[in-house]
Formats: structure tokens, C-alpha cells, sequence
């Protein structure tokens, strides 16, 4: 017999995924999904904006990691509310998860949730983790061709991040290139070049997570 | 690699339509692959085989179609597919085209049938 079943493959973690975004629309939270390979900078990213944003919002942090609880940590110095999730190897972040990291969140009141990603820039793409948003993170010594090797993230991303502009001098990697392949895979995409040493380009990723905030407040 | 747990969501779904309809062996699923979904269909099948092996499904097959990326033109609406594996920077047939196009199909992944009995 045969039964034409017409069914997504990803079908639970979607179910997972919409629950977690009625959570968040209920309460008026910005959730975002922030990847990267490892090393990009999305921790370094994390603390500079959970500390220079400490007094205008409430945040809190979901971490994945193979298997450290560094990066938490790293964030919760900060003073922000961080949860580690240690995936055990599995390479990215699914909804399932994220609502058992939530169990550990006091969310009263909390006005930005950062979900960090395990590092990889090919398998969390596929998986929604009830995000408003994708940030995709770029380091400039990775590479200026990455947006192409890796077109799945940054087409399906609202804003990408292209951090470690100071070490520009140092490194062959044309910005010009990288923000011309990156919008040509989204031509919507907001692109932030950013320093976590030097801060420079801080202040318009902020502008960027204030009028999103603005835009989910209830 | 992410195969694995895709291949396990895979059988979940197939295990319930099988229950649902009162099917005890499976002869072969049908699944539709998008070109630009991350995921690599041979690891998909192996993953599958893994999961099955010593299992009542062990005989069926694993059948994949595959779905090629669609695309419209950013500048001249045109719609056009390629058979270039991943990627999205691709130059428009008519105008030569090459930034942001829409993508209309290639991100699917989803069981289309399977045969049991
Ligand atoms: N030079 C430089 N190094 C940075 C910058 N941002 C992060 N790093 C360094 O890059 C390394 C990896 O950063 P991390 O935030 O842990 O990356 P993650 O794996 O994406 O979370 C650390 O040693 C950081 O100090 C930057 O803007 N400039
Ligand atoms: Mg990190
Ligand atoms: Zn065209």
C-alpha cells in the first residue's frame, strides 16, 4: 500500500519552534539566534552588548557548547541571566532544547534573549529555535568568500555581523566582497562591520537591536 | 553532522503513518531533498541505514528525489532553475542578473510517500 505522506522532515522541531514564539510574542521578548564557525566572536559579542546595554534592557543568554560551560560563564560576568546548554557533540541547537534552557530562565520582564549557537556555519541554519531573528557572525580572518561557501545562513539571516574589523590590516579579506556576496544573497540583510576590541561598529549593531526591541515591545 | 538527527525525524514520521494506517513492513520512502537544504543526501541515506539495521525497516528502500533550486530574478522576473548544488549566487539566464535573487523552491524537505504493507 502506499500513502503519500507530505510531511516536513522537520516538522516536531517546527511545533517545538512555534510554541517558543508564542512565548516570546506574549511577553514581548526579542529572541535572537546568533551563529557562526567557531571563534568569530559571538561570545566577545555578548559580553561588549550585554554590558554597554546593561542599564536600557533586561537580557538574558542561552549558550551552546559541545561540552564547556566557558562561555555562560563568560557572559554571566556580565551580571546578565546565562543558561549553557551542552549539546554533547550535536552540532547545532533544536527547539526541544531551548524550551528546557528556558525552565531556568526568569523571563519576567525580559526584553532581549540571546541564543548563542554552537559554533558551525551549516547545520543550525536548518533548525528553528523560535527566534525573531538569525544573526549570522563573520571574523575577517575567515576569509572573505565564506558568504558564498555558505549560502543557506546568510540568505535566511536579518542581520550579519563582520567582526574583528581591526585585524583588516593584518589579514586578505576584502569588505567590499564579503558585503557584495552577502547581499547578494539577501538583498534585506543589515550588515554591521564591528570591533569587540577596539568597539568600533558597536553602536550601530546596538541601534540595530533597539529598533527591533522597539518593534516587538508590546 | 546534523544527518543523523534529520534521519531519526525521518523514521518518527514514518513510524506514525505506518501505525496510523495499520502498516507493519516497510517497503520503501519517498523523500523530497531541496538543493539548497544543508543537509548531503547520500549522508542522509546512510544515516537512515544506520538507524534501521536489525530493525524491521531494515529492508526498505531509501529513496530520495531531488529538488533543484528555483530562483527569480532580482532585476527582470525572470524564473529560472540550476543544477549548481548550492549556491545562490547564480547569474540570471536572461539579464545576467547576479544579487538578490528570491528563491521559489530548493529549501524543501519533506516525505512525500511511502509504501508499506
Ligand atoms: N582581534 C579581535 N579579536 C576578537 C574580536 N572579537 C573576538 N575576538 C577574539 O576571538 C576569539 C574567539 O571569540 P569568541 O567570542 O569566544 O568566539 P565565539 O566562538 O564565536 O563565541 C577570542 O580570543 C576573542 O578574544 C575582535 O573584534 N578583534
Ligand atoms: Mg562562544
Ligand atoms: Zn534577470
Amino acid at each position: 500500500m502506499k500513502v503519500s505522506v507530505v510531511r516536513n522532515v522537520l516538522e516536531a522541531n517546527e511545533r517545538l519552534a512555534q510554541e517558543l514564539k508564542e512565548v516570546f510574542a506574549q511577553r514581548g521578548i526579542l529572541a535572537l539566534n546568533l551563529m557562526s564557525s567557531p571563534g568569530a566572536g559571538k561570545t566577545s559579542l555578548l559580553e561588549r552588548t550585554l554590558a554597554d546595554l546593561r542599564d536600557e534592557f533586561k537580557m538574558a543568554v542561552i549558550e551552546g557548547d559541545l561540552q564547556t560551560d566557558n562561555d555562560a560563564r563568560r557572559v554571566a560576568a556580565t551580571g546578565a541571566q546565562a543558561v549553557q546548554i551542552n549539546t554533547e557533540g550535536g552540532c547545532h541547537l533544536n527547539a526541544s532544547m531551548i524550551l528546557e534552557a528556558l525552565k531556568q530562565i526568569d523571563m519576567e520582564g525580559l526584553d532581549i534573549l540571546f541564543i548563542e549557537n554552537v559554533g558551525n556555519l551549516v547545520c543550525p541554519a536548518e533548525f528553528d529555535v523560535g527566534e525573531d531573528y538569525k544573526v549570522t557572525l563573520l571574523s575577517v580572518t575567515e576569509g572573505d568568500d565564506k558568504p558564498e561557501k555558505y549560502p543557506l545562513m546568510f540568505n535566511l539571516s536579518a542581520a550579519s555581523v563582520l567582526n574583528k574589523t581591526d585585524l583588516l590590516p593584518y589579514v586578505d579579506f576584502s569588505m567590499e566582497s564579503a558585503m557584495k556576496h552577502m547581499r547578494a544573497l539577501n538583498k534585506d540583510i543589515e550588515i554591521f562591520p564591528t570591533s569587540c576590541r577596539t568597539r568600533e561598529g558597536l553602536d550601530a549593531w546596538y541601534g540595530w537591536l533597539r529598533g527591533k526591541r522597539a518593534e516587538k515591545k508590546k | 553532522m546534523h544527518e543523523m538527527s534529520i534521519a531519526q525525524s525521518i523514521l518518527d514520521i514514518v513510524a506514525q503513518e505506518m501505525e496510523k494506517n495499520g502498516l507493519k513492513r516497510l517497503i520503501r520512502v519517498k523523500v523530497k531533498h531541496g538543493a539548497l537544504t544543508n543537509t548531503v543526501p547520500e549522508a542522509l541515506e546512510t544515516c537512515f541505514m544506520a538507524l534501521t539495521a536489525k530493525t524491521p525497516m531494515e529492508d526498505a528502500i531509501f529513496e530520495i528525489e531531488a529538488i533543484p533550486a528555483k530562483y527569480k530574478c532580482f532585476s527582470c522576473g525572470t524564473e529560472f532553475t540550476t543544477e549548481e548544488h548550492g549556491r545562490l549566487l547564480i547569474p540570471c539566464p536572461s539579464c545576467g542578473e547576479d544579487f538578490g535573487h528570491t528563491v521559489l523552491a530548493g529549501k524543501e524537505l519533506y516525505i512525500e510517500s511511502i509504501e508499506a504493507e
